[in-house]
C-alpha cells in the first residue's frame, strides 16, 4: 500500500482518535478544568498525589511478595531469606515495599499537616478530614501489621510489646488482645490474623476510602483557594483545562518520587535480624518508629493513662477539630493569620524547649514512687504528672491569650502546634535517644 | 379514601396513622438489622481464639520438673519448654514463676549474680519470688500451679496465675521440708 498524502491522515487521525480516548479515560477520575491558582506547588506540595502513588507502589510490590511469602512462624523467616538471596530482585521488591511503607507514613504526616496549615477541614470539607483521619490510621496499622510477616527478632518482639499495651486498657483490652493475637502469646495465630488483615481487610479498607476521599474533595469543588488573610475566600481566579496543566505536574511529581525510592531501594536494604526466638528479648525492644512517641509516654507516665486516655485524647480532639465552632473560615490561608503564624512558631518553641526538659528532669530527679510511697501508681505515676503537663501547657496557653487576645482559629492552632512538636520530640527520643534498658543515651 | 386525606398526599403529608405500609418497612429494617447482628455474631465466634483446640493439640500442660532433692535452696531453673522458672526459696519452698514481664510482655532472664529477673526491654526488675524491684512492671510475675507428688515437683503450665502482690500461701513446700534440707 503506497503511503500517499491520504495515507499520513489517516495515522494522524487515528492517533489524534487514540489520544482523545485516552483524555476521556482520564477525565473519569479527575476534573475537567481545576482553579489555577490550585496548580501552585506550595498549595499541596503534591502531597495528596505522592501518597496514591505510593499505595500503588505498595500494592504492586505487595502482590508480587505474595507470590514468595509463607505465612507460617516455621517457614515465614526462611521465605524472606530465599526471597532475598534466590529470587531473582527479590530483595530490591522488599526494599520497594519496605521505604515505601515508611515514606507514605511520613507523606500522609505532611498531608495532614498541609491540611490542617491551610485550614483545608473548614465547612463544606468538614467531614472529609474524618475520612483522612480513618486512612491515615488504616496506613498506620498497614504498616504495623506488615512489621511482623519477617519473623525476626525485631518484628516479634516489637508486636509483643505493642499488643502486650492492650494489657492496660479497661474492660475489653485483655479480649481485644487476645483477638489480635489469636491466643494469649504472640505465636502461629497471630502471624495469620495479621497476613491476613495485611493482605485482604487494611487494602480492602484503603481501596474503599480513597476514592470517598477523592470525592468528596470534588464535591467541595476542589482544593482550597490559596489567599491571604485579607483576601476574600469567595473569589476563583481563572479555570485551566486539567489535561495538560494538573495531569502533567502530577506525572512529573509521580516520576520523580518512583525514582527516588528506587535509588533508596538499590541502596539502603531493609532490615532483617534473627529468626524470631521467643525466649530472647533483644536489649532494647522498641516498637516500630512510629509508635515510640507511645513508648516513650510510657517510659513517664502510668500505663492506664499514657496507652488508654491519652490517645483517646488524641483521637477525640483530632475528630472535632472541623467541628469546633470558629468565628471565620480560614480555608486557603496558611497558618490562620499574621498573628497566628508568631503564635504558632512561639508554641512550638515553647515545647521544643519544654518536652527535653521535661523528659530529663522525670529521668534523672523526679521520682514520685519514692517520695510518696503510700499512693497508688495510677496516681503517683499517672494524674500528677498528667497534671503538672497540663499546668505548665496552660500557663503558657493563659500567657499567650492575654498578651495577644487570640481568636479561636489562632487557639486551636497553638495547642495543636505545642502537642505536635511534643508528640515529634517524644517520637525522636524514642528513636535515637533510648539505648540499652532503654535508657537515655547520645545516639 | 376522603377528599381531605387525598389532598394531603398530594401535598407530601403522609397521614400519621399507622398504615399497613409502615408497618411493614419497619419490620423489614427490623429483620435486616437482625440478620446484621446474627453475620456479627457469627464472625466474632469464628474469629475467637478457640481455647479447647489449643488444648487438645498440646496435652501435656503438666510438667514434671524432677525431684525435690535436685534443686537447691535459692535457686532458679529455667524450663524452656514449659516458658517458666522453678524458684527454690532459701526456706525450701517452691514457686514456678512465668518468664514473661508483667509490663510489656518480654521474656525475663534469671540474672544468678545479682539474683534478680532483670527485663531487657524496660529494665523492670524482679526478685526470686517474682516480686517487683524496679518499675515500670505493674505487678509481680505471674504463677503456675505447682504441686508435688512422691517429693516429685510437677508445674500445671496450661493456665497462667496473675496476682497483685507475693504472699506466704503461693509457695509450696514439700511435705518433709527438714528432711530434705538436711539432704542439701
Amino acid at each position: 500500500m503506497g503511503k500517499g498524502r491520504n495515507g499520513i491522515l489517516r495515522v494522524v487521525k487515528g492517533q489524534e482518535r487514540y489520544r482523545r480516548y485516552l483524555n476521556t479515560f482520564i477525565l473519569h477520575f479527575r476534573p475537567r478544568t481545576v482553579p489555577e491558582q490550585t496548580l501552585r506547588f506550595t498549595l499541596t506540595w503534591g502531597l495528596g498525589g505522592m501518597a496514591v502513588v505510593l499505595i500503588l507502589m505498595l500494592f504492586g510490590t505487595g502482590v508480587l511478595l505474595k507470590f514468595a511469602y509463607h505465612p507460617f512462624p516455621d517457614k515465614a523467616y526462611e521465605s524472606i531469606l530465599h526471597l532475598q538471596h534466590d529470587i531473582q530482585f527479590g530483595q530490591l521488591i522488599r526494599n520497594i515495599h519496605h521505604w515505601s511503607a515508611n515514606i507514605l507514613l511520613v507523606v500522609v504526616f505532611l498531608h495532614f499537616l498541609r491540611v490542617f496549615f491551610t485550614g483545608a477541614f473548614h465547612p463544606p470539607r468538614q467531614f472529609n478530614w474524618i475520612i483522612g483521619l480513618a486512612l491515615f490510621l488504616t496506613v498506620l496499622f498497614s504498616n504495623f501489621t506488615g512489621y511482623l510477616l519477617p519473623w525476626d527478632q525485631l518484628s516479634f518482639w516489637a508486636v509483643t510489646i505493642c499488643t502486650g499495651m492492650f494489657d492496660y486498657i479497661p474492660g475489653a483490652g485483655l479480649w481485644l488482645q487476645e483477638m489480635i493475637r489469636g491466643g494469649p502469646e504472640v505465636g502461629p495465630s497471630t502471624l495469620t490474623n495479621f497476613y491476613a488483615i495485611h493482605t485482604v481487610i487494611l487494602p480492602a479498607l484503603i481501596i474503599a476510602f480513597m476514592p470517598f476521599h477523592f470525592w468528596r474533595v470534588r464535591k467541595a469543588g476542589g482544593l482550597v483557594i490559596p489567599r491571604t488573610p485579607e483576601e476574600d475566600s469567595e473569589t476563583r481566579g481563572e479555570m485551566v483545562p486539567s489535561i495538560p496543566n494538573l495531569i502533567v505536574r502530577e506525572i512529573a511529581m509521580a516520576l520523580i518520587l518512583i525514582a527516588f525510592i528506587l535509588v533508596v531501594s538499590v541502596f539502603f536494604n531493609a532490615p532483617l535480624e534473627g529468626k524470631a526466638n521467643p525466649g530472647l528479648s533483644p536489649n532494647p525492644t522498641k516498637a516500630p518508629w512510629y509508635f515510640l512517641g507511645f513508648q516513650e509516654i510510657l517510659l513517664h507516665f502510668s500505663p492506664l493513662i499514657a496507652l488508654f486516655f491519652i490517645p483517646v485524647l488524641m483521637i477525640i480532639a483530632l475528630i472535632s477539630i472541623p467541628y469546633i465552632h470558629y468565628p471565620s473560615s480560614t480555608a486557603g490561608v496558611w497558618f490562620v493569620s499574621s498573628k497566628g503564624r508568631r503564635m504558632a512558631i512561639g508554641a512550638t518553641v515553647a515545647a521544643l524547649i519544654a518536652t527535653p526538659i521535661g523528659i530529663l528532669v522525670d529521668e534523672y530527679v523526679v521520682d514520685f514512687a519514692v517520695w510518696m510511697p503510700g499512693l497508688s501508681p495510677v496516681i503517683s505515676q499517672g494524674l500528677i504528672r498528667l497534671g503538672i503537663v497540663l499546668a505548665v501547657f496552660y500557663g503558657f496557653y493563659l500567657l499567650l491569650k492575654r498578651r495577644y487576645y487570640a481568636n479561636k482559629n489562632e487557639t486551636v492552632q497553638v495547642v495543636f502546634c505545642f502537642f505536635l512538636t511534643a508528640f515529634i520530640i517524644l517520637t525522636i527520643t524514642g528513636i535515637w535517644f533510648r539505648g540499652s534498658e532503654m535508657r537515655l543515651v547520645w545516639p | 379514601m376522603s377528599e381531605k386525606k387525598r389532598k394531603k398526599i398530594k401535598e407530601g403529608q403522609f397521614p400519621q396513622e399507622p398504615s399497613r405500609r409502615s408497618f411493614l418497612n419497619k419490620l423489614w429494617i427490623g429483620l435486616g438489622i437482625l440478620a446484621l447482628l446474627e453475620f456479627a455474631l457469627l464472625v466474632m465466634a469464628y474469629l475467637r481464639p478457640n481455647k479447647k483446640e489449643t488444648k487438645s493439640r498440646d496435652p501435656e500442660t503438666i510438667i514434671e520438673a524432677g525431684p525435690v532433692a535436685k534443686f537447691p535452696l535459692d535457686s532458679v531453673t529455667a524450663f524452656i519448654r514449659g516458658k517458666f522458672y522453678l524458684c527454690r526459696l532459701e526456706d525450701g519452698g517452691f514457686l514456678a514463676v512465668s518468664r514473661r514481664c508483667t509490663h510489656l510482655g518480654c521474656t525475663v532472664p534469671w540474672i544468678d549474680k545479682e539474683k534478680r529477673f532483670a527485663c531487657p526491654c524496660h529494665a523492670s526488675a524482679f526478685d526470686i519470688k517474682g516480686e517487683v524491684i524496679n518499675p515500670p512492671a505493674p505487678r509481680p510475675l505471674d504463677l503456675y500451679r505447682l504441686f508435688i507428688e512422691n517429693s516429685i515437683v510437677k508445674v500445671d503450665t496450661g493456665r497462667r496465675i496473675k496476682r497483685s502482690r507475693f504472699r506466704a500461701d503461693q509457695v509450696v513446700y514439700a511435705k518433709r521440708v527438714k528432711h530434705e534440707t538436711l539432704e542439701n
